[in-house]
């Protein structure tokens, strides 16, 4: 099912050299990393290791204090953001749903800003749905309030998908949800997204499980640096001493 | 009685004309106070003095301008407009504020420009809070507007003041009772008002 390499020479995602400065501190400290097309790659690391930080340089809603982020070859300061963020799908640890949008209206939001015909909104979020076990007939026409948080998380899950992105950013998806969720999620999320092969996959946790469970690259942060750039499957003999700790804990 | 049904008239209609008029740039100036903090800050400041001014020293300023003031309808409107300024640019920036980060964010990282931020987002988010301070402005420009009589405004207040002069409290309750009447009715009606916006976006 993944299908890997021919990915590696065609790189979706580049980091040239780029750090994130707040406040006088480094948050990303020179990175320099190369994902493929459909890639699925974790980012791990402790928290405030610049791993999230990493994440949103990719969809420019932090801006890069120095070096470049470029995306398709082409730098994401040339890049008009609106328009790139819709082949972005992002996910992240609040469903962030519009609370003033029933279910299919909020999954609708992409297709609608690229000008989809209606019909095809609605099949296409009908199906979506179904695939992560949330019927549209039940639950399409409900406001987010009224779902769980699980169920939320799913929809905004389909919301992200819908478009069918180049790139899917996850941040911590699913650290809010109690663990019987957690796993149901994590199952629902890799067969809808090795559905779409050729979307890159970029995943913030700091979950070791998780992210072996739905990456085959690990890349670990530590104080906004790349310590560990690994195949999931080497991961866990990996010898580095934040991995022993992450293995072990 | 036909007196009593043309002032009330009277009165709703300046109300109207001066709230719709509050609405028109009183979301635009909340909505830039949102964007803009700093000039923002000041633009509230400004309808914060606004408010604090009694309203018979408010017609009195308003008298000897050019234009917007003197005397009728006109400066009654002047004066209701920039009373109902204030609740109106407060709770459309407070609703814009409460607007959850998290959804703004999803928003933008969907790929929504600034505008369609606005527009799709936030403003509809915003319009409990936006429709309650439309309650409180027209609340107050009810009560306001019976002393724009006293500057030959028209509306109620005529029949208050013409009461006071004559020393006939029936006269006056004539006026005061059903000035109160739409006070009270305004409130109810936005009330529900608010309750609707509310329950569309799954509240209720």
């Amino acid at each position: 099912m993944p299908k890997k390499h021919q990915a590696q020479n065609s790189p979706v995602i580049e980091y040239r050299n780029v750090s994130v400065i707040r406040a006088g501190a480094p948050i990303l400290d020179h990175i320099d990393l190369h994902i493929g097309k459909g890639e699925r790659v974790a980012y791990l690391g402790r928290s405030g290791a610049g791993k999230t930080t990493a994440l949103k340089v990719i969809n420019g809603l932090i801006a890069a204090s120095s070096g470049e982020v470029v995306i398709d070859g082409t730098s994401i300061a040339q890049h008009a953001l609106p328009a790139l963020r819709r082949r972005i799908g992002y996910v992240m640890q609040q469903p962030a749903l519009f609370p003033h949008r029933t279910v299919l209206d909020n999954i609708a939001t992409v297709p609608r800003l690229l000008e989809w015909p209606e019909e095809r909104v609605r099949s296409e979020s009908q199906r979506l749905l179904e695939q992560l076990e949330l019927p549209a007939k039940t639950f399409g026409a409900r406001f987010p309030r009224m779902l769980s948080g699980g169920q939320q998380q799913r929809v905004a899950i389909a919301r992200a998908l819908i478009a069918s992105p180049e790139i899917l950013l996850c941040d911590e998806p699913f650290s809010a949800l109690d663990p019987l969720i957690r796993a149901e999620l994590q199952t629902l999320f890799r067969s809808a997204t090795e559905a779409r092969a050729a979307t890159t996959l970029v995943f913030v946790t700091h979950d070791v499980r998780e992210a072996l469970r739905i990456a085959e690259r690990v890349i670990v942060f530590d104080e906004g640096r790349v310590v560990v750039d690994t195949p999931s499957s080497a991961f866990m003999k990996h010898e580095h001493p934040l991995v022993r700790r992450f293995v072990e804990a | 009685m036909n007196d009593l049904l043309r002032l009330t008239g009277e009165h709703l209609l300046i109300v109207a004309i001066a709230v719709a008029i509050a609405i028109a740039a009183g979301v635009p100036l909340g909505t830039f106070a949102h964007r803009r903090r700093r000039a923002g800050g000041i633009a509230m400041r400004v309808t914060d003095i606004v408010q604090t001014i009694p309203s018979l020293a408010m017609f009195g300023f308003l008298i000897p301008l050019p234009f917007i003031g003197g005397i009728g309808a006109r400066p009654a409107i002047v004066a209701l407009v920039l009373y109902s300024l204030l609740p109106i640019v407060r709770s459309t920036f407070v609703g814009l504020e409460r607007v959850d980060p998290h959804v703004r964010e999803a928003a933008t990282a969907m790929g929504m420009t600034d505008r369609q931020l606005l527009w799709n987002v936030e403003l509809p988010l915003a319009t409990p809070a936006i429709v309650a301070g439309i309650r409180i402005a027209a609340v107050t420009a009810i009560g306001v507007a019976t002393i724009a009589a006293a500057v030959g405004g028209g509306g109620l207040g005529t029949l208050i003041f013409r009461g006071v002069a004559m020393v006939d409290t029936r006269l006056i309750l004539s006026g005061a009772l059903p000035a109160a009447l739409l006070a009270i009715a305004a409130d109810l009606v936005m009330t529900q008002v608010e309750r609707f916006f509310a329950r569309r976006r799954g509240e209720g």
